[in-house]
């Protein structure tokens, strides 16, 4: 590749100032929702009216991991796994930022799992956006723990056997006070979930169904982005305020969406801090 | 394919031949790391826990196609941690066990590589090698690795390490490995890299009754008298298996023979020597190298892994400007062949150590010529292999060094020149 | 340099143990966050943090883990303030990995490794150093790194400034190399005031916003700082990088990063080494020590004195990276090195290493007797100086 060349031009498309766009082109594969999820956290951002100085993003490994590369914020690409942990020392470091952490569903939930629980248990006051593709994809097609049960991948040649994660439902049964999921197809809707779950305050989640074009509809004999897009169109289903538990995914079943879980709990910092002033009267510095 | 070498297995072990089912007999086109796939089914491996990271993905996903055949699992656990605690885990339900990962995975596995080492578990961890530091460049070369393999988790123990060069040997080694790791009982890690990984070479599977294989040294007598880590041959303990009736109670913690943790104030430097002596004292049985025409050398290159494989053209050129070069290939890296080394270099004008890092083995080369010879090391950042010319320069160079020169040299690379010299091409 | 914050120091004369005299330093030296995992023993260094965090105003979260510990060490730093955790070597086995990306991303850290016997879970409650090797080798791909050793409670508060400062001027975590018994054991500790307590600031970059690179190299061939937060936005990555902070996977761009990260430590070395030094300028026979077993060496030094044995002594302060000069100096000077460890031989590699063969190397093991039995040590000197023939190779001690 040869180096880029900026084109003078009048016109600034309205998404300039929050993209780093001597980084584009990105990465993503044609087909893939990474790119649309991206685009609603833009426009979230915009619409939450929050201090863009004051946001940062940190991602772990994988396809959506490359997203904090792309988003013209304090950013952080980190190890597989730890974007949560590290978030958290952010937050702690300095309670006034707000942190997102946007990762894969492998990311967050396989390696990362132990520690998306217990942040979501601490009430730590992020937002976490998952993009669950159901596979692994920058490594080349392996199963996930959110593969749904009977698909194929690279490492379940035969079919995964394993039954899958319902990532809303462990967000909600360990601790958070805001859990949504869409799909990359229902643009709109996610984005007003991201502009208010950016507003929340708490350990939130927002579950961003997305379809992977390279690998887990390839592999499965699903079609192309679009016709996953076509497939989300025919098969999901809003029903705001459901059960967690119901939000299983199966093989090619309908996928609920909408906003499950909002709620209101103490955060980690408030605790915290109701704890430090409790002990001799002592004065925060923070 | 057949070296000369100085190691052997040992005698008066009872040796196996590989199991049919297990064994994919013919010649086939194929890269490193599905060669290795074939050669840990090939071995008797019966199990693997893996974790995706590139470019080590290729092996696990050969395997899990492979493995039900021979009646052996694959599973993908949700990390690298969770994937060395289930090897070690299935090594002690018995069976031969393994996992595939690079650099940050490696890294993730130190824990339990080092509990693996305490309970004197046979595994076989096979590293693809990357460029690094942290998540550095995923899909190109590195082998930087090296001294992490021998140093990486904490405390004191040995393990053994062995690099192949090709897709050949990446089958072949596997095989060497898991029999190393039966008959010594110790992690045996099988340093690759991305190179030989994704290299497709021509692969050569012989039948099942030409591959050794070493079976697992069960212990055989009476039930309530086994001691789990009495040191028997070559002090290495008989293995036993959950479910065996022995009622095993095994531990990271110090422990004596019957696998008990000691109390603090009973401590014997005894309990833990043993686990380093049992390297340390079979050395000579482990060490394999390649040695080519050292007797006269001037210079001896000593290189491992695809490094090794570069430096051939280097050396060609060498000798064919009459430079009288000699080559030291390390089959096994580790334990490092320290006498080999002291030897040469009462002989030799300098060592030349090419390898994708910024000095690693090129410290042990240092240490064990107790200053007697030169050693010049030609470092590459990673990404790539060497450039053969600067393979060249740099032996000529130590050829016509006439100054005793203390440390380590580092030739200077037409890599490093060309980045840092001329402003450097950076852009993508 | 600049002053100490008195705030959090409690100057004076204390009888502190060496896990609180750390703890001491850190706040010293201005650190307000702590990240850590409970494990034996350095549960003691995490008790007293916590305890002391909301007097100075500091941050304390116990993690689930090694791994998150040092992950949201490392978020911690970039948000300004300065960091430290403490663990011993099962956990430190964890924490590689992330270790690596803090050097990656050139991150000032300090983590302290209160070293237990090993390996594996080893005794929990039993001093060891056989983490050392570990701490320069133990990450994946190439890298260099600074650990200081301390030796007495006093070394663990002036140490842990030390590392801070170390970390701060050469952007590069800095490991705290203790053990059990100093970490335990009580000792007068002289805290200084603040006004004479140096430190290093951070380095930031005080240019224009939008021409901010976070890996262009100053001077001294270290990059610039910011904090998040600040309208930076600037982007870092574990990913083999540019000057931009953008990741590149090209042989070029991979040369240039391990090259600067290898040579930001390499190139300072001499700036960065300490040792302390006693009697070698006659001696013949000279004791190679760090840490715990320097106490033993500094007695057997003076013990061998007086029966009149020509002893010196080498302790390594910073043991990574490794002084290797000044061992090669004094090979040529001596008979041989006498090197004690609470290992299998670590160290003593290096010593042998950079002697080229003009010294004998014996190596001791300790461990098994009390830490400061210099018996084993003083049969060593004596059997070493009447060693007649150069031999090559790690002599190994045997009583």
């Amino acid at each position: 590749m040869g180096s880029l060349k900026t084109i003078e031009s009048k016109e600034v498309h309205p998404m300039d100032n929050l993209l780093r766009m001597d980084r584009i082109p990105h990465i993503w594969c044609p087909g893939c929702g990474i790119g649309l999820a991206v685009s609603a956290f833009a426009n979230a951002l915009e619409k939450a009216k929050i201090d863009l100085n004051k946001v940062c993003i940190v991602s772990g490994i994988g396809c959506t991991g490359r997203v904090a590369g792309y988003v013209k914020l304090d950013s952080f690409h980190t190890t597989h796994g730890r974007a949560i942990p590290f978030a958290t020392g952010i937050k702690l470091g300095n309670p006034k930022l707000k942190v997102v952490v946007f990762s894969g569903d492998g990311d967050l939930i396989s390696i990362g799992g132990n520690h998306f629980i217990h942040a979501a248990r601490r009430n730590i006051d992020m937002l976490v956006i998952c993009v669950n593709n159901f596979i692994y994809a920058m490594t080349g097609g392996q199963v996930a723990p959110t593969t749904p049960l009977a698909a194929y991948a690279t490492t379940s040649p035969y079919g995964c056997v394993e039954p899958p994660f319902n990532i809303p439902y462990i967000a909600d049964s360990s601790g958070a006070v805001y859990v949504a999921r869409w799909t990359a197809l229902h643009i709109r809707r996610l984005t007003n979930s991201m502009a208010e779950a950016l507003n929340k305050t708490g350990f939130s989640v927002v579950e961003v169904i997305s379809p992977c074009a390279t690998y887990y509809s390839r592999i499965n004999r699903l079609g192309d982005g679009l016709d996953m897009m076509k497939f989300y169109h025919d098969n999901s289903e809003i029903r705001h305020w459901e059960d967690t538990k119901n939000l299983d995914i199966g093989f090619q079943t309908k996928i609920t969406v909408g906003k499950f879980v909002d709620r209101e709990r103490p955060t980690y910092n408030e605790s915290y801090n109701k704890w430090l002033s409790g002990i001799r009267g002592a004065q925060d510095e923070g | 394919m057949n070296p000369i070498t100085n190691g052997s297995l040992g005698l008066g072990v009872l040796k196996m031949k590989a199991d049919p089912r297990d064994v994919n007999t013919g010649v086939y086109y194929i890269d490193g790391d599905v060669a290795a796939g074939q050669g840990a089914l090939a071995a008797g491996c019966k199990f693997i826990g893996g974790y995706p990271i590139t470019p080590s993905t290729e092996a696990a996903e050969a395997f899990a196609r492979i493995a039900p055949q021979a009646g052996a699992m694959f599973i993908q656990m949700e990390d690298e941690l969770a994937s060395i605690a289930a090897v070690v885990g299935a090594s002690w339900a018995g069976v031969k066990s393994m996992t595939i990962t690079s650099g940050p995975g490696f890294s993730l596995m130190m824990e339990s590589i080092g509990f693996g080492a305490m309970l004197e578990t046979p595994f076989v961890l096979l590293n693809i090698q990357r460029a690094g530091p942290s998540t550095g460049v995923p899909t190109k070369t590195g082998q930087a690795d090296m001294m992490q393999s021998r140093w990486g988790s904490h405390g004191d123990y040995e393990i053994i390490v062995i690099s192949p060069d090709s897709p050949q040997e990446m089958f072949d080694y596997t095989i060497k490995a898991f029999n190393l790791a039966e008959r010594y009982r110790c992690p045996v890690m099988v340093m690759a890299d991305e190179c030989v990984g994704h290299m497709t070479e021509k692969v050569a599977i012989p039948p099942a009754d030409e591959i050794e294989v070493e079976p697992r040294r069960f212990y055989d007598g009476k039930i309530n008298e086994y001691l789990p880590f009495r040191p028997g041959e070559d002090l290495v303990p008989r293995m036993a298996k959950a479910g065996d009736g022995h009622k095993l109670y095994i531990t990271g913690l110090i422990h004596d023979e019957r696998g008990y943790p000691i109390k603090n104030e009973e401590y014997k430097s005894t309990y833990t020597k043993r686990l380093v002596d049992k390297i340390r004292l079979n050395k000579e049985k482990i060490i394999e190298l390649i040695e080519e025409e050292t007797d006269d050398a001037e210079v001896v290159v000593v290189s491992y892994g695809i490094s090794s494989r570069v430096a051939v053209k280097g050396i060609e050129k060498a000798r064919e400007k009459g430079i009288k070069v000699g080559s030291l290939r390390l089959i096994t890296v580790w334990p490092f062949p320290d006498a080999k080394i002291a030897e040469l270099a009462k002989t030799v004008k300098a060592f030349v150590v090419p390898e994708i890092n910024y000095g690693q083995i090129v410290f042990e080369v240092e240490r064990c010529s107790y200053g007697e010879a030169n050693v010049v090391l030609v470092p590459h950042g990673g990404g790539g292999v060497h450039n053969p010319d600067d393979m060249f320069d740099a032996i000529e160079y130590a050829s016509k060094e006439k100054k005793r020169i203390e440390g380590t040299i580092e030739y200077k690379t037409r890599l490093e020149k060309s980045v840092f010299e001329e402003g450097g091409k950076l852009q993508e | 340099m600049m002053k100490a914050n008195p705030k959090g120091i409690l100057s004076g004369t204390h009888n502190l143990s060496g896990s609180e005299a750390c703890v001491e330093g850190a706040l010293a030296a201005g650190c307000r966050f702590f990240s850590g995992y409970p494990i034996q023993p350095a549960i003691e260094i995490m008790q007293r943090f916590l305890a002391r965090a909301p007097q100075v105003g500091a941050t304390f979260i116990q993690m689930e883990d090694e791994i998150s510990a040092i992950a949201a060490l490392l978020g911690a730093v970039w948000t300004g303030k300065k960091g430290v955790t403490a663990t011993s070597g099962p956990g430190f086995s964890l924490m590689m990995e992330n270790l690596g990306l803090g050097v990656m991303l050139e991150t000032p850290c300090v983590i302290v490794n209160v070293q237990r016997a090993g390996p594996s879970t080893g005794i929990p409650n039993r001093p060891g150093q056989g983490d050392m090797m570990q701490a320069r080798w133990g990450s994946h791909g190439d890298y260099e790194i600074i650990a200081l050793s301390p030796s007495s409670p006093q070394e663990m508060f002036d140490f842990t400034i030390k590392a801070f400062n170390l970390s701060e001027r050469y952007r590069v975590p800095v490991a705290l190399m203790s053990d059990e018994y100093v970490a335990h054991l009580r000792e007068k500790v002289v805290i200084s005031p603040a006004s004479e307590i140096k430190l290093e600031p951070r380095r930031y970059y005080e240019g224009p916003k939008d021409k901010y690179l976070p890996f262009k190299r100053d001077e001294d061939f270290v990059p610039r700082m910011v904090d998040i937060g600040n309208g930076y936005k600037f982007h870092v990555t574990g990913l083999t990088h540019d000057e931009r902070g953008y990741p590149i996977m090209s042989e070029e761009c991979q040369e240039f990063n391990v090259h600067s990260i290898v040579r930001k430590i390499r190139r300072h070395a001499d700036r960065i080494f300490e040792v302390q030094e006693a009697e070698t300028d006659d001696a013949e026979i000279v004791i190679v020590s760090y840490g715990v077993t320097s106490r033993v060496a500094l007695k057997a030094m003076e013990q061998a004195r007086e029966s009149g044995m020509r002893v010196g002594s080498l302790k390594l302060i910073t043991v990574w990276p490794f002084p290797e000069k000044r061992v090669a100096e004094l090979a040529k000077k001596v008979k041989a090195f006498l090197v004690p460890e609470m290992n299998y031989g670590q160290i003593v590699f290096e010593v042998e290493r950079c002697s080229y063969g003009n010294a004998n190397i014996v190596f001791i093991p300790y461990g098994e007797k009390e830490v400061d039995d210099p018996d084993d040590l003083l049969s060593a000197i004596k059997q070493a100086i009447r060693e007649k023939k150069p031999r090559k190779g790690i002599i190994e001690y045997n009583k």
